[in-house]
């Protein structure tokens, strides 16, 4: 298997590690949610954690990314602080955004993660504006821009799509096509045999796809793309197929409601990246115990970040009317 | 670094030469627009502009108003101040997701924790010559309703370069409108870099019988009644609004507190309007002083019509405008010749406009 994808231990280690502790933020996020102490709405990545995982091996802190409303695992990738993201769900002062912004608007401008959009389609020109930056400052960076695949029906989508090939910026768009915008699914929203990222292709720019469930099998071949975009100062589409979990929004599972094929969950379920993950690296009993090491650790940051946001303080009735103009 | 020029220079090369010193001034300050680098350079404004700082910092665009709006965040965000540029305000509306949603309030949403929105947009409005129901709108309420934007709407060539220059210093994002009708018109302007505040309005009269208060075009309009209404013994004070958002409050309740009447004209529609707005909180905090019904002259709501021979009745012209202000004092006056502004045709501002916009 090593020699086929090419992956250090330590690589896969680490991609496991990210795509541990995204499953298991999310995962007491969900536990959690009932008591009614996280009052906003969540948008949970369960099941879509293989690409993140992936990318945050491959990114630097310098790079920009921006995200979507399913912001979470993103914004884990990227390193940003898990303090202060689920003390910012929990609406505290110590949140990334002061309790202002929420689950769907995180930001932690030390690691390059410069704002995600509760409005479909919102954060891709931001994200495509940060790439003009660096193309500016002729730094060796990119600026990553995470959406859905309901994004791609958005008019702005193209307009960004558009000016990041006129002006060869160094963007790299990562669609996760889950293949549902809330409960509707992608055969209602595109052409039946629309195949996103060869549309994309014909406006000017690398495209491509893999299966997102399992980021050892295309690891390799990202880093490549990534470091020819970084290298070149270029932008690239990469579609991954993916599924989540549980419901669009929301803690809980909605299988309930029937629109989702069964077969199609059970299909995607059998793909579950951090399960299988785990199942590949334990087979080896050394790494085993340095699976269980891992996931310690994980454990123990998602432990200190929920006491961390718990015995926070909510934001002073003075923080009301902060930040609505900037101070010069 | 300039040549001597003459200090009367027009509204349009005040903002070109602002421009000019903002751009030597801040070697990161960006400059977009679709027209921007096109023969007419947006009326002239942008004249000069790329040949001086080349095309990385000056450059043309697509016709993707949203994304550029969302792109122009980006840049700043990433460290590089905008100046975006419409040639009309119309066109703007496509960015609305970008401007309400992200721009408008990116610096409270994220906390100040994300970048600084240094952004300026400057939107072109205008009226007359068949600009017709969408290539003249005065949206100046409509941007004045959000919190986190700030909206200026200056008048002379003066205010233009020193609110320009304030504009692409702010750390937050502005709403710079310029009516076209003033392009042309002169003023005295000094040529070094001078700054003037977002949010101060101007009193351009001392007076004590009644607050008179205009935005934009409708400045130049009651300057081209001051010698009727001093004929008819009327010591007015006027107020050039220039600041939408936030509103300059303590100017405007200090004068109608002293004179206790208030006529507000507007270059925007009626209803929900910055007009509308300034009753309101004249009624609020200068209730007790008032001595007349506050009055509005602003455009109707109906959308502008093309027709040369509908828009007559659309505008408010200085000799209504003056009927207006003096019935307010019970003076009734037949037909009094004053020349409108300075042209001999209703839908231009002067000989200087041969259209097309
Ligand atoms: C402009 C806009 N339209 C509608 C919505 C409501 N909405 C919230 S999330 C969502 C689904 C988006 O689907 P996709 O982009 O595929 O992301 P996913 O939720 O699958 O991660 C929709 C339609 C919105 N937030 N913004
Ligand atoms: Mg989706």
């Amino acid at each position: 298997m090593a020699t086929t994808t090419g992956l250090s231990l330590n690589q896969k280690l680490k991609i496991f590690e990210t795509c541990s502790l995204i499953r298991h933020v999310e995962s007491e996020i969900s536990r959690r949610y009932e008591k009614g102490k996280m009052r906003c709405p969540v948008h949970l990545s369960i099941g879509q954690e293989g690409v993140p995982a992936a990318l945050s091996l491959i990114l630097n802190p310098k790079d920009y990314a921006v995200s979507t409303h399913r912001a979470h695992a993103h914004f884990i990738s990227k390193g940003g602080s898990i303090k202060k993201m689920i003390a910012e769900i929990y609406g505290k002062s110590t949140g990334c955004s002061g309790g202002k912004g929420g689950s769907m608007h995180l930001v932690d401008k030390s690691k390059g993660f410069m704002g995600s959009s509760s409005i479909v389609g919102n954060s891709i020109p931001i994200g495509v504006g940060l790439g003009l930056a660096i193309k500016l400052k002729k730094s060796k960076n990119l600026s990553v821009i995470y959406l859905g695949d309901a994004a791609v029906e958005t008019g702005v989508f193209f307009e960004s799509i558009n000016f990041s090939v006129l002006k060869n910026l160094p963007v790299v768009f990562i669609c996760e096509n889950n293949l549902y915008s809330v409960y509707t699914s992608l055969k209602s929203r595109q052409p039946r045999n629309r195949k996103i990222y060869k549309m994309v292709k014909a406006h000017g720019l690398r495209s491509y796809f893999f299966d997102g469930s399992n980021p050892f099998s295309y690891f390799k071949k990202l880093e490549k793309i990534l470091e020819k975009s970084r290298r070149k100062s270029e932008p690239c589409f990469i579609e991954f197929s993916t599924y989540r979990y549980l419901e669009h929004c929301g803690p809980f599972n909605d299988d309930n409601l029937d629109y989702r094929p069964k077969k199609e969950l059970l299909k995607w379920k059998k793909k579950d990246p951090y399960l299988n993950l785990k199942k590949k690296l334990e087979k080896n009993n050394q790494q085993k115990n340095l699976i269980k090491k891992i996931e310690k650790k994980v454990y123990k940051i998602i432990d200190e970040s929920f006491l961390f946001a718990e015995k926070s303080n909510f934001p002073l009735k003075r923080n009301l009317a902060s930040n609505v103009y900037k101070k010069k | 670094m300039y040549t001597k020029r003459n200090n009367n220079i027009t509204f349009v090369q005040a903002i070109n030469e602002c421009i000019n010193l903002q751009m030597i001034n801040n070697k990161k300050l960006i400059s977009f627009g679709m027209g921007i680098n096109d023969p007419k350079r947006i009326f002239g404004s942008t004249k000069g502009l790329v040949e001086k700082f080349g095309p990385q910092r000056v450059f043309e665009v697509p016709t993707s108003e949203n994304a550029l709006t969302g792109i122009g965040l980006g840049l700043s965000l990433g460290g590089y101040p905008v100046l975006m540029t419409h040639q009309r305000a119309d066109f703007f509306l496509l960015a609305f997701d970008q401007l309400i949603n992200s721009i408008s309030k990116w610096n409270y949403m994220y906390d100040g924790n994300s970048g600084i929105v240094n952004v300026t947009i400057r939107l072109i409005v205008g009226r007359g010559w068949g600009q017709g129901p969408t290539h003249s709108q005065n949206l100046q309420s409509v941007f004045s309703h959000f919190p986190g934007l700030k909206v200026v709407i200056p008048t002379t060539p003066y205010d233009a370069k020193g609110l320009l220059a304030s504009s692409l210093r702010d750390p937050n994002p502005v709403i710079f409108l310029e009516h076209r009708w003033l392009h042309n018109s002169i003023g005295n302007v000094p040529s070094k870099n001078y700054f003037i505040s977002l949010e101060k309005s101007k009193i351009l009269k001392k007076g004590k019988d009644i607050t008179i208060i205009s935005t934009s075009y409708m400045t130049p309009e009651i300057k081209n009644i001051y010698k009727k209404l001093e004929y008819y013994n009327i010591n007015f004070e006027h107020i050039d609004l220039i600041c939408c958002k936030p509103l300059d409050r303590k100017t405007i309740i200090n004068s109608v507190k002293k004179t206790g009447k208030v006529v507000i004209l507007d270059t925007g529609f009626e209803s929900n309007s910055i007009s509308s707005e300034i009753v309101s909180m004249v009624n609020q905090y200068c209730f007790k002083n008032l001595k007349h019904q506050p009055v509005r002259i602003t455009i109707p709501d109906i959308p502008e019509p093309t027709s040369y021979g509908l828009t007559k009745f659309y505008y408010h012209h200085s000799h209504d405008i003056l009927k207006k202000i003096l019935s307010i004092f019970k003076i009734k006056i037949k037909n009094i010749e004053i020349k409108d502004s300075n042209s001999l045709y209703h839908d231009v501002p002067g000989e200087w406009f041969k259209g097309p916009f």
